[in-house]
């Protein structure tokens, strides 16, 4: 049986990588990609409190994540080709047009 | 029915004001007549209802609505007809109907619009003179005084694209202003005391207390009602503003500011006799300021050169006589000078206005002369007038002014009759100063209206100082020569002469109801109006149909023992003497030897600068009251609060806003991922502070 600890460590790992990923990469899908893997340590963290506490609430949850976060790709990808073929580009600091 | 008095010239009004635009002059003109003559036709219906009911109870009442009702409080406009409101609403709208006659062929010279415009203003000013009149209480009485300020306004600057003429207008409206204000105080103090503002009900409340001691609250609220009354009635120190009226037509001059609304000080006077003779110390006051108003009119009055403004000081020099009456008690003489006065300054204005018409718009005196031949109506009216206002025997002057010299000498007032026969002197000769240099001699300009008389006067007496001088060169518009006569001068045209000859025959007669005891009559107007003058019981006047005279008849001729009967006998011979000696000096100076006058000014060259431009009050007032005025509101109020603090207040509001927003601004960058990292950074610190508390 491993220890919930070691579950929300790599969960902390995984939300850290995520978040790097937002802030550094230059690139809106693999920013996107980034957001899915923080949602994903989310849904490990989920998941094991619900192991570890002996009830369903973590999993059912965690589904309600995923369905959410299938529609927010779905969203956010179109929103990215909108913007690719606005400005032939996908690096975020390209679009800071919306500002005073 | 009374009602129907002031509702008539309303009428005029409304349809003059709505469609004289549209009308020929003919018909706006006979409108404005006819609902004057309606009204006078009213008056006179009512006045004889009036007359014929016992004379205690001389009252007709009309409650037309209860126009405040709040708590206790309960107003009605209500009009009231008593004996001083019959005199007064039939010289309102007798004298306004024949000068609203004159009128027709005065201004006919005048556009459709402006005729009706001038028609309307005048019916409209004889609605609030009547409701002023009419009015049974403080506050009906009010909405006329102040109507008739408007009217005024409105009528002295009728030619408002002359500046003298617009800034004569706001001169008299803000002068007005001042003695409203006091007004306004009096009547609230009266209602905080009495509780209620109907004349009847204050004079019965005040009949049985004493007379105030010393100075107490009746004195205070009668004083500011004399301050009222000094603004509207130009008197000291508030009377700077009728001579500057002289800017509007004539007929204007005549009706309001010589025969009707200045009076309405006198009137309220009157109306409040009871309240003002509660308040010794008011009376004294107003009695002294009525002299030295009489005295020092009259002696500006000897020097000016325009011939309106010379009758305009008159006025205020016959008013002042009128409050003089009012002062030491003889309302019912004051009232009879307002009447007969009306008679006489009004056929005086209107002869004056004869006379500028027939000469073009020409006012200056010096550039008159030698009219008797060509205008004989306006000369012989013009010098019954001036016969009249002199005091000479017969004439209607001569009662009333005799009946206020000789109540002022018997009720003490030696040194205020003193200043009384003096002006009367100088009444005399100042008016027959007019009449010699306009009428008698050569004519002194053939030339219709001169340019700049100020350079003929320069070149005649080189030993004055022109610039100086006052003078305004013509009071009517360009359009005024559009008939040209040449030399040839016209008199007065019928409807100008109907009103000239009425007006001279009521200068003779008007003075024959109240012919005093001591002539064998037995001054029929003054026990007229006693009713008036005394306190009603509040229980009668309830029913408005009884009501018993007080006690306190203002006595004046009918109680005349046989030696105050030789006193007055003897202070009648004396006055006479007066105006005789006093149209004697004029003939002689100015008739004879014209030199003399002119000698007179280069001998005394400081007093005459000093009457020739009015004792400088005129510059003491802009001295220290206008440009003090100006100043604070220039330079404190509009650079000071107005720029700094109250617009400073908004830009600072604004100027906050602004640089704030510059600072907050940039934090939208416009950049996903800069507000990703403040919300990152913003959950971190939340949580944490949660964790770590």
């Amino acid at each position: 049986m491993i220890p919930l600890g070691h579950y929300l460590v790599v969960s902390a790992i995984l939300f850290a990588i995520g978040t790097a990923g937002v802030f550094l990469r230059r690139n809106l899908i693999t920013i996107l990609l980034s957001i899915e893997i923080m949602l994903n340590a989310v849904n490990l963290s989920f998941v094991a409190f619900g192991r570890s506490h002996g009830t369903v609430d973590g999993q059912i949850i965690t589904f309600f994540v995923m369905t959410v976060a299938a529609a927010e790709a779905a969203v956010g990808l179109a929103i990215v080709i909108a913007l690719f073929r606005h400005r032939e580009s996908l690096n975020p600091d390209a679009f800071t047009s919306l500002k005073w | 029915m009374i009602a129907l008095i002031p509702l008539f010239p309303l009428l005029g009004f409304v349809i003059n004001a709505s469609m004289g635009r549209r009308l020929p002059k003919a018909v706006s003109g006979a409108i404005a007549c006819l609902v004057m003559l309606a009204s006078f036709a009213v008056s006179l219906m009512v006045v004889w209802q009036l007359a014929n009911l016992a004379p205690p109870q001389r009252v007709i009442e009309q409650t037309l609505y209860t126009w405040i009702a709040s708590g206790d409080f309960v107003l009605d406009l209500t009009l009231r007809v008593d004996p001083l409101a019959a005199v007064m609403i039939l010289v309102i709208t007798g004298i306004g109907s024949l000068i609203h006659i004159y009128s027709t062929a005065y201004m006919h010279e005048e556009s459709a619009p402006e005729y009706a415009r001038y028609f309307s203003y005048l019916n409209l000013f004889a609605f609030f003179m009547l409701v002023l009149v009419l009015g049974a209480n403080f506050l009906v009485l009010f909405i006329g005084w102040e109507g008739v300020g408007l009217c005024s306004y409105l009528l002295i600057g009728f030619w408002f694209e002359k500046k003298s003429a617009a800034d004569a207008g706001k001169k008299a409206f803000v002068v007005n202003r001042i003695g409203d204000y006091a007004f306004i105080l009096g009547t609230l103090l009266l209602f905080v005391r009495f509780g209620t503002l109907d004349f009847q009900r204050i004079a019965s409340a005040v009949a049985p207390l004493a007379p105030d001691s010393d100075f107490g609250a009746l004195s205070l609220a009668t004083l500011l009602l004399f301050i009222g009354a000094t603004g509207k009635s130009a008197q000291i120190p508030l009377y700077v503003w009728l001579p500057d009226a002289m800017e509007g037509p004539t007929p204007v001059s005549a009706l309001i500011h010589a025969a009707t609304m200045v009076t309405a000080g006198v009137y309220m006077i009157g109306r409040n006799a009871v309240l003002f003779s509660h308040a010794p110390e008011t009376m004294a006051v107003v009695a002294v300021i009525g002299a030295a108003t009489a005295l020092m009119a009259g002696t500006i009055g000897l020097v000016q050169n325009d011939i309106k403004r010379v009758l305009a000081y008159s006025t205020v020099s016959q008013l002042g006589y009128m409050f003089l009456a009012m002062g030491v008690g003889a309302f019912g003489a004051g009232i009879f000078h307002l009447y007969t006065h009306a008679f006489f300054k009004a056929c005086l204005f209107l002869g004056s206005g004869a006379v500028i018409h027939a000469l073009h718009g020409e006012q200056d005196i010096r550039n008159m002369g030698g009219l008797k031949a060509s205008l004989p109506i306006t000369y012989w009216t013009f010098l019954i007038g001036s016969l009249a206002i002199a005091g000479v025997p017969g004439l209607a002057g001569f009662f009333s002014k005799d009946e206020i010299l000789f109540d002022t000498f018997a009720h003490g007032y030696t040194i205020l009759w003193t200043i009384g026969i003096l002006t009367s002197l100088l009444t005399a000769t100042y008016m027959f100063r007019l009449v010699f240099l306009t009428f008698h001699g050569e004519r002194r300009h053939e030339a219709p209206a001169p340019e700049h008389p100020e350079e003929e006067e320069a070149a005649a007496h080189p030993s004055h100082q022109p610039a100086a001088d006052p003078l305004h060169p013509s009071h009517r518009p360009a359009t005024a020569d559009s008939h040209s006569h040449g030399n040839h001068l016209h008199d007065a045209p019928p409807a100008m002469a109907l009103a000239l000859v009425v007006l001279a025959l009521g200068s003779v007669l008007a003075g024959y109801i109240g012919i005093p005891a001591a002539l064998g009559g037995h001054n029929a107007i003054g026990g007229w109006l006693a009713p008036s003058f005394s306190a009603r019981s509040v229980t009668t006047l309830a029913t408005g149909q009884v009501a018993e005279a007080g006690q306190e008849a203002s006595g004046t001729g009918e109680a005349a023992g046989e030696g105050e009967r030789g006193l007055e006998l003897s202070l009648m011979v004396v006055s006479s003497i007066v105006a005789v000696v006093g149209i004697g000096l004029a003939a002689f100076i100015w008739l004879k030897r014209r030199e003399i006058a002119d000698r007179l000014a280069a001998t005394f060259p400081g007093v005459y600068r000093l009457l020739l431009n009015k004792y400088y009050v005129d510059e003491i007032y802009d001295a220290t009251i206008v440009q003090p005025i100006r100043i604070v509101s220039q330079e404190g109020l509009w650079r000071g609060v107005d720029v700094h603090i109250i617009d400073g207040a908004v830009n600072g509001t604004a100027s906050i806003v602004d640089g704030s927003s510059s600072l907050l601004r940039r934090l939208q960058s416009g950049s996903v991922r800069a507000y990703a990292g403040s919300l990152f950074i913003g959950v971190v610190l939340i949580l944490g502070y949660y964790l770590w508390r």
